[in-house]
């Protein structure tokens, strides 16, 4: 099987400059680059097609080894309307980020900064419990959890 | 005629009823009714499926009439259609439960017109992953399910949501990406992409290339399954959907995934190259997972993590490729699609009645809502592992075969399983303690819907209901544990066997070259081999 030197330095391209772009933290920039890698993988389904051949047209004179394969082909349709649909759909939701935001950025995850800043302390689980010295034992450990626990 | 040919249909009714939903936008109660009927008949057909495949074996179904090695076909075998049905189950009972829910708030969360198409077709996406016999079709079948999830994830297109459906459609597409890549990579070194052809010539490949195909592959399916490299999109974006959506994700989502890796490691992988590191990456799933659920204070958020530390024990069955592993692997998948799914919906029912999901803000719920409290408790039990119940069973199972195969590796996973289900009670006590508990005033800062009780309603009945059924399905997987061990058994063997699959497509006569290999070096890989069939009987003991 040759393959087509071309499509594969294209392809190659492709891939390097769609993953830089998904590395970007704008959205505008993430969605060109899932363009560019689907049509880099488009173009590499296509080179496992083989050579370049006559379409697959049944013909009873025609020698079947001239045909092209016709399954990469069909393969590269249904993925280009799977990645159209993709496509439109996050051009909606970067559009509705910018009417949100005003921005074009993707935005940090607030519960999960807040849960990373929580100190190892628990008030509830670590603060220290004094004996029980008292006849009250309900107040004196209240009391103490006022004065002990940090918010 | 045999029920089996009628397969197809179980991603055709669900298409169907969404383009009568969407027709009907209209009308809520007849796109209610439609969805429900169409969901509901499903199921039936697939039951029907279950008890085919049990009495006659396995069948395959070719499409449009292109002969097997070219045209797509569909396969029903014990796997496949056991998880048909559970994962029907689990849609029809969250799809009441969002009905309900839709009712009771006026739909301004959900809205129907769109809610209900998208959630049917995100039924259709996941029935044909479950069916396919084509590589290519799988990929088609994830990318239906993806879709419809990008949708629901961002229903309503608040600001959070639309925030977490971007880290979600992103990953989604890579790892949809790097399938395709995959697919177009195994294209090109064998020439078909049938998976039961692909079985017999992926065996006749260089054997570096089989490696670098197997990992394309289980990469790709292990961003899908949020195995843990690979799982930091999960507790991210699942947390912000609306309820019942969590739920339906939770339980079949990353099961669709982890239903390819279990395809791919027995059907079109098999034996034993890679299972070393999938032993080190489930236990990397498991700890760091559950790690992870320990230090969040929002419920929502702890069980996305509890998700992702539980798909460390399947891929744990899965590593072993001994039949008991594997048994047990499909037994603690179907375990684990109910118990995460319910304690997703009664999350949803904790923030209804306690007006939040945050531990911080919730307290006394035992008292205000005793029922709630024994739906919480259920799961939560199940879960964490707890005899009885199904999930202390699954666990059980695995820890047995990783016993009967004895290599450290193995001894140590055991000894991580076992200290990931006492983190995982110690995780969902704290839920207990906190939100169920203690007094309401203990709350940091308390809901005033916990202390004004008066201006709260009962919680909806058709939320309530399709909750408690889970909740009863999922004790149900415990009683009936021997059945289904033995069902697990069967579709184990079925799939480390190969020939039923690979000669239900390719017909009687096909050759099966590939057997001889993989069956010469798993007894080799696995002195379990001879011990193993005596596992799922003695689990099964257990359950009674």
């Amino acid at each position: 099987m040759s393959v087509n030197l071309t499509l594969l330095i294209v392809m190659g391209l492709l891939y390097a400059c769609g993953i830089y772009l998904i590395l970007e933290r704008s959205l505008t920039r993430v969605l060109l680059g899932l363009m560019l890698l689907a049509n880099a993988t488009n173009l590499l389904i296509l080179s496992t097609g083989g050579y370049a051949g006559l379409a697959p047209l049944f013909n009873k004179s025609t020698d079947p080894r001239d045909y092209n394969d016709p399954l990469p082909q069909a393969l590269i349709l249904t993925s280009i309307v799977i990645s159209f649909a993709v496509t439109a759909f996050m051009l909606g939701i970067i559009y509705r980020t910018w009417a949100l935001a005003r921005q074009d950025d993707i935005q940090d995850d607030a519960e999960d900064r807040r849960v990373a800043k929580t100190p190892s302390f628990d008030a509830e689980d670590d603060s220290v419990v004094p004996e029980e010295t008292s006849e009250f034992p309900d107040t004196a450990v209240t009391e103490a959890a006022k004065e002990g626990g940090p918010e | 005629m045999n029920i089996a040919s009628l397969a197809p249909l179980a991603v055709v009714l669900p298409i169907l009823g969404a383009a009568l939903t969407f027709a009907l936008n209209r009308n809520p109660l007849a796109q209610r009714v439609v969805s429900i009927g169409m969901l509901s008949l499903t199921l039936l057909l697939e039951c029907l499926l279950l008890a085919s495949v049990w009495t006659t074996g396995t069948a395959s179904v070719t499409l449009g009439g292109w002969q097997p090695p070219w045209g797509v076909v569909m396969v029903v075998d014990q796997f496949s259609s056991f998880m048909l049905v559970v994962s029907s189950v689990i849609s029809l009972a969250v799809l009441i439960y969002a009905t309900g829910q839709g009712m009771a708030d006026g739909d301004r969360e959900a809205p129907v017109s769109i809610f209900h198409p998208t959630y049917l077709i995100l039924v259709a996406g996941v029935s044909n992953a479950f069916l396919t016999g084509d590589l290519f079709n799988l990929y088609v079948g994830f990318e239906i399910l993806l879709t419809a999830s990008y949708v629901l994830m961002t229903l309503g297109g608040t600001g959070p949501r639309i925030r977490a459906g971007v880290t979600y459609v992103v990953v989604s597409v890579v790892s949809s990406v790097l399938f395709l890549i995959a697919i177009a990579m195994i294209y090109g070194a064998t020439g078909t992409i049938t998976m039961a052809d692909l079985a017999i010539k992926l065996a006749e490949l260089d054997p570096g290339t089989r490696n670098l195909l197997h990992v394309m592959l289980l990469v790709a399916f292990g961003i899908k399954a949020a195995v843990f490299p690979l799982s930091f999109w999960l507790p991210d974006s699942y947390p912000t959907a609306p309820a019942p959506v969590t739920a339906v994700f939770a339980g079949l989502l990353t099961k669709v995934g982890v239903y390819a890796m279990v395809r791919t490691e027995t059907l079109l992988f098999p034996g034993d190259t890679l299972n070393t590191p999938l032993m080190v990456v489930a236990l990397l799933t498991m700890l760091v997972g559950i790690l992870g659920a320990i230090a969040q204070s929002d419920i929502k958020r702890l069980l996305s993590f509890t998700l992702v530390s539980h798909i460390g024990y399947m891929v744990f069955g899965l590593a072993m490729s001994s039949i008991a592993g594997l048994a047990a692997a499909v037994f603690y998948v179907a375990h684990h699609i109910t118990v995460q799914t319910s304690l997703f919906l009664v999350t949803g029912l904790i923030e209804r009645r306690g007006g939040s999901s945050s531990m911080d803000r919730l307290g006394g719920l035992a008292k205000l809502s005793p029922l709630l409290a024994l739906l919480f408790f259920i799961p939560a039990m199940n879960l964490a592992g707890i005899p009885p119940f199904s999930g202390f069973l699954g666990k059980l199972g695995l820890m047995q075969a990783g016993i009967a195969l004895g290599t450290p590796l193995a001894i140590t996973l055991v000894v991580g399983g076992v200290v990931t289900s006492l983190l995982t009670l110690l995780a969902v006590a704290r839920v207990w303690n906190r939100a169920f508990w203690r007094k309401p005033e203990d709350a940091e800062y308390p809901d005033p819907v916990l202390k004004d009780t008066a201006g709260v309603g009962l919680l909806p009945r058709t939320m309530v209901g399709p909750t408690a059924a889970l909740v009863v399905f999922g004790v149900a997987l415990t009683v009936f544990a021997g059945p289904l061990f033995q069902l697990a058994g069967n579709s184990a063997e079925q799939m480390l066997d190969r020939t039923a699959y690979i000669r239900s497509v390719l017909g009687e006569h096909a050759p099966i070259p590939g057997i001889a290999a993989p069956h010469g070096d798993t007894p080799a890989g696995s002195p379990a081999g001879g011990a193993s069939p005596g596992t799922p009987a003695s689990a099964q003991g257990g359950g009674k």
